[in-house]
């Protein structure tokens, strides 16, 4: 299947990603590439075979619901471009 | 004099007998960083201070009679494991500015072991690529010819061993990232069974393919270091509960009677002459070992690789959904609102293989696609995973060729990615099942290295080791070393 310049837009709006104008023929052209690629496996019969979404067969572990960390939040904000009284800043979202 | 030594047991008794010190052997990694990886570009970051205290702290105890095997040894991390207080940045310049503020696992059972980290290597963008040209640090060149790709995604890890700027160095592997690079330089590279090792604090690509391992010059060095990094560890839900065995224990057991698998899918015309031929002489010394060879069926191996690019880049633009640029990473510097700060952020600092790879994923996850691309994907990994099972019911382990072809011009496949993809054909059928796999040098085909992979059932690295271990001990393949290393081993 050969995707568009639209389905370039919407897919990059859901990925929260922009595509500058020129180089969005590049996207079409090398996504539909590897669409092409992916879309083989509609010829696999796959009649009854249950999906594998894991490669061990585990089941989740689960652990008690304590408290087993300290509180870092100083030392691991030193990563983030702006925050203000321990809070994280970004742009303002309601007017 | 160089100290570079063959492999980690010589080190360590020279180490002992007081022939050489650690911070020697530190020291002369360092300098040989200094003086070749201009041409190289293996590492991102170097940390000289940091590992000459290392070194001096393996080298007081190796004074007081407390080292163990690996104390010592310099090596270096594939920039992907978080090491505190130092940056890690997955090649991505979206991490460009990134402080691990904690260890890895690995990196904190490799130091517990003593081994001495010099530096962090280069590394494909987030670990998508083949060939370490989707760096934002620029490519890696492959040390037996520059004008060439060392593999990816661990291609600095398999550079700077390679070159003999560090014994080892550690590596990640989705669908063939440690395995392809070995392939093409000429080294032993590991990727453990899925859950062996844990994946805590190693940046996430497909959560449920990666898996840490080595990069190493003989598979009796990959015993050592993967008995330091595997093991249960409770920060990672996926690590499994299995005992850790002596992986060096068994190195010397015998082959006689074990049978050998070889996948007649893996010989087909996509692989080049002089891969085939160094790939089934290596079998035969299989058989003089005292193997028995029977030939066996993958059918649907051919559809490991769109198995694989639906599955990874769905996995992919989920995890990395997680940068946005407010607790940390990369934030653009234009102003608008949250989601143009989102959205900017995240176009100004991933590269384009990566935004390929995202919305891929996007797009087989999103409404009306689901079932026809990822539902049909994960049932086509449970037939592929049924035909491994079906193998392994007959033999011990499976044999094949790493690589279609050996090492590849930089720039020649940029441009192509359905291309690129393909060269993974034999290395991502082991990811998609969880099995362990290894790759070692088997002989080369115009003058560049070629790969011989093994793979086993789960939990098998020991049968994979012992294997690799024969092998090297009866053939010099992973003694050669290219002309840069100035004739390491």
């Amino acid at each position: 299947m050969s995707l568009s310049k639209q389905d370039i837009d919407h897919i990059a709006r859901l990925a929260r990603l922009e595509v500058a104008p020129q180089e969005k023929g590049d996207y079409v052209e090398k996504l539909s590439q590897i669409i092409e690629l992916v879309e083989q496996l509609g010829a696999v019969d796959t009649t009854g075979v249950v999906p594998m979404a894991h490669p061990l067969d585990m089941v989740q572990r689960l652990r008690p619901d304590s408290v087993t960390e300290a509180d870092q939040r100083d030392y691991l904000q030193q990563n983030a471009r702006d925050t203000e009284n321990g809070l994280y800043t970004v742009p303002k979202v309601i007017e | 004099m160089s100290t570079l030594l063959p492999d980690f047991a010589e080190m360590a008794r020279a180490l002992r007998a007081g022939k050489v010190s650690s911070r020697e052997l530190t020291g002369d990694c360092l300098a040989r960083i200094k003086r070749h990886d201009s041409s190289l570009n293996s590492f991102i970051s170097v940390y000289p201070e940091q590992a000459l205290a290392a070194a001096d702290a393996a080298d007081k105890a190796i004074a007081a009679g407390s080292a163990g095997p690996l104390t010592g040894i310099p090596m270096a991390h594939k920039d992907i494991f978080c090491a505190e207080g130092t940056r890690t940045t997955v090649g991505s310049k979206m991490l460009d500015n990134f402080v691990a503020p904690y260890d890895s696992r690995v990196v904190s059972g490799l130091a517990a072991a003593g081994m001495v980290s010099v530096g962090k290597t280069n590394m494909d963008e987030f670990a998508m690529g083949s060939s370490n040209e989707t760096s934002y640090f620029g490519p890696v060149k492959n040390p037996w010819d520059l004008q060439r790709s060392p593999g990816g995604s661990s291609g600095g890890s398999a550079a700077a061993v390679a070159a003999g700027l560090v014994p080892a160095a550690t590596g990640t592997d989705t669908g063939g990232s440690i395995r392809q690079p070995a392939a093409l330089t000429g080294l032993t590279g590991l990727k453990p069974t899925y859950g062996r090792v844990s994946r805590y604090g190693m940046v996430a690509f497909a959560s449920s393919l990666d898996q840490a391992g080595t990069l190493t010059r003989s598979a009796s060095d990959a015993a050592l270091m993967l008995g330091a990094m595997a093991g249960f560890d409770d920060r990672d839900s996926t690590c499994a509960n299995v005992p850790v065995p002596d992986y060096s224990a068994t190195l010397n057991d015998s082959l006689q009677g074990k049978t050998i698998g070889v996948p007649k899918e893996f010989f087909d015309d996509g692989l080049e002459a002089g891969c085939a031929q160094a790939v089934q002489d290596s079998i035969k010394e299989y058989q003089k070992l005292g193997a028995v060879i029977k030939e066996v069926s993958l059918p649907n191996l051919a559809m490991s690789v769109p198995v694989y690019y639906i599955v990874a880049p769905a996995e992919c633009s989920s995890n990395l959904s997680r940068f946005d640029g407010v607790r940390f990473g990369y934030r653009t510097e234009s102003t608008g609102d949250l989601a143009d700060m989102y959205t900017r952020t995240r176009s100004e600092a991933f590269g384009v293989e990566v935004k390929r790879r995202i919305m891929t994923g996007a797009y087989v996850l999103s409404a009306g696609y689901y079932d026809a691309y990822y539902l049909q994907a994960q049932k086509v990994r449970q037939l592929i995973s049924d035909d491994l099972s079906r193998c392994f019911a007959e033999v011990d382990v499976i044999m094949g060729p790493t690589t279609p072809t050996p090492a590849f011009k930089l720039g020649e496949k940029m441009n192509d990615p359905v291309q690129m993809y393909l060269n993974d054909i034999y290395t991502i059928a082991a990811n998609l099942a969880g099995l362990p796999a290894i790759s070692i040098p088997c002989g080369f085909s115009q003058n560049l290295p070629v790969g011989l992979q093994l793979i086993g059932t789960q939990f098998a690295e020991g049968l994979l080791l012992n294997c690799a271990h024969q092998y090297q001990q009866a053939t010099d393949w992973h003694l050669r070393t290219p002309s840069i290393s100035g004739g390491v081993a």
